[in-house]
């Protein structure tokens, strides 16, 4: 499985999809994380492999 | 995906640029792009003096490493709200901002909200029937009064804002909602130096939120990444979300909303408010621009918290 970590929230999706699909798995809009692999950025068509961590970056702030 | 300029692997793609780039041309591209809107919005010159204001966030402290990269006269100003939150938020963003100083040799400006006016902004949020409904409301009125009294006092020609794209839309949406034909006349990349008031300036107004978030990533720029206690629930971040959703169903929609709506001021939408715009007139209290005759709208709020004897 791959594991989906943003903030204090963790999802666990199936490994082979792209990101853009994990992210729509898990409720997520793409506009809205940044995400990283081993601390490097990627882009939505990544393939996600068995074991990896994919640590999500919030990017909306405001008041 | 492939970086468009080297074909090297790319870390970030942009659907509304149909752009994907990777570290090295994403972290040359961004600058760029501000060098150009800087030019194309007449926000300022290498001889003039700015003030960033910086608040230890991505944006902020991204346009003033951008700033000082492209080789402008860029000082800081930090206005310490004195918000703890559990989390010791303005502290810690105090540090950061101070960091990021040390690191670059530059100079930042502190102001303490407490000592300036009596209160912190989370005694402020209780003292006043403003604050306990929009707290955020009550701190950018703060913000803005102090930020000018700065720019002001210290001889600063510009006022630099972080404020990217999404801030910008979502303002522009809840304007649009309520058809405030006063605050859409003022929304822009540039509001014009008049009658004591600094001029205030955008230079991210066209980056998306993301773009900025993955410049200080990319850049290794710490920045506070909690956020604001108070900003938990606040419509600036629903308007975002829902202007979110109408992006990833069409790619560009935010963009378009805000540049649409810049072009459609230009092209005379709001032409009948605009010339009876309201004259300014100097409040009695501070001194600042206000544009009723009386105390400006942070005097008031300071009397009316010493009337009512709170806090």
């Amino acid at each position: 499985m791959v594991k989906i970590i943003l903030r204090n929230q963790e999802f666990e999706v199936r490994p082979g999809m792209t990101l853009r699909d994990a992210l729509r798995k898990c409720g997520l809009l793409p506009e809205t994380v940044l995400a990283t692999r081993g601390g490097e950025m990627i882009t939505e068509d990544e393939i996600l492999a068995d074991g990896e961590v994919i640590k999500l970056v919030a990017v909306i702030s405001g008041g | 995906m492939k970086c468009r300029k080297c074909g090297g692997k790319a870390v970030i793609h942009m659907p509304q640029h149909r752009l994907a780039l990777c570290k090295e041309h994403y972290l040359a591209w961004l600058p760029e792009q501000t060098e150009r809107f800087i030019k194309k919005y007449r926000m300022f010159t290498r001889a003039e003096r700015l003030l960033v204001a910086v608040s230890g966030g991505k944006d902020s402290l991204s346009l003033w490493d951008i700033l000082h990269r492209l080789g402008y006269q860029a000082d800081g100003l930090y206005i310490a709200l004195g918000i703890d939150g559990g989390i010791r938020y303005s502290a810690e963003s105090q540090r950061l901002a101070e960091k990021f100083v040390a690191e670059r040799g530059l100079t930042l400006h502190i102001v303490d909200v407490r000592r300036e006016t009596g209160k912190t902004i989370p005694e402020w949020t209780q003292a006043t029937w403003r604050g306990q409904q929009k707290p955020c409301s009550v701190c950018g009125l703060v913000k803005r009064h102090e930020m000018n009294r700065i720019a002001r006092d210290l001889g600063y020609d510009v006022l630099a804002t972080g404020h990217n794209l999404d801030d910008e839309a979502a303002v522009l949406f809840g304007n649009a909602l309520n058809w405030s034909v006063e605050y859409l006349l003022r929304q822009g990349p540039v509001l014009e130096e008049r009658n004591g008031l600094a001029r205030k300036v955008k230079p991210l107004c066209r980056f998306y939120e993301r773009e900025m978030a993955a410049y200080a990533l990319l850049r290794g720029i710490e920045y506070i990444y909690e956020e604001c206690p108070y900003a938990v629930g606040a419509t600036s971040i629903y308007y975002k979300e829902l202007l979110n959703r109408l992006e990833n169903d069409r790619p560009g929609t935010k963009l378009a909303f805000y540049l649409n709506f810049l072009e459609a001021r230009r092209a005379g939408l709001f032409a009948e408010q605009r010339e009876v715009q309201q004259a300014l007139h100097p409040c009695p209290g501070c001194g600042q621009p206000t544009s009723a005759p009386g105390l400006c709208s942070y005097c008031r709020m300071v009397a009316k918290s010493q009337e009512s004897g709170v806090g």
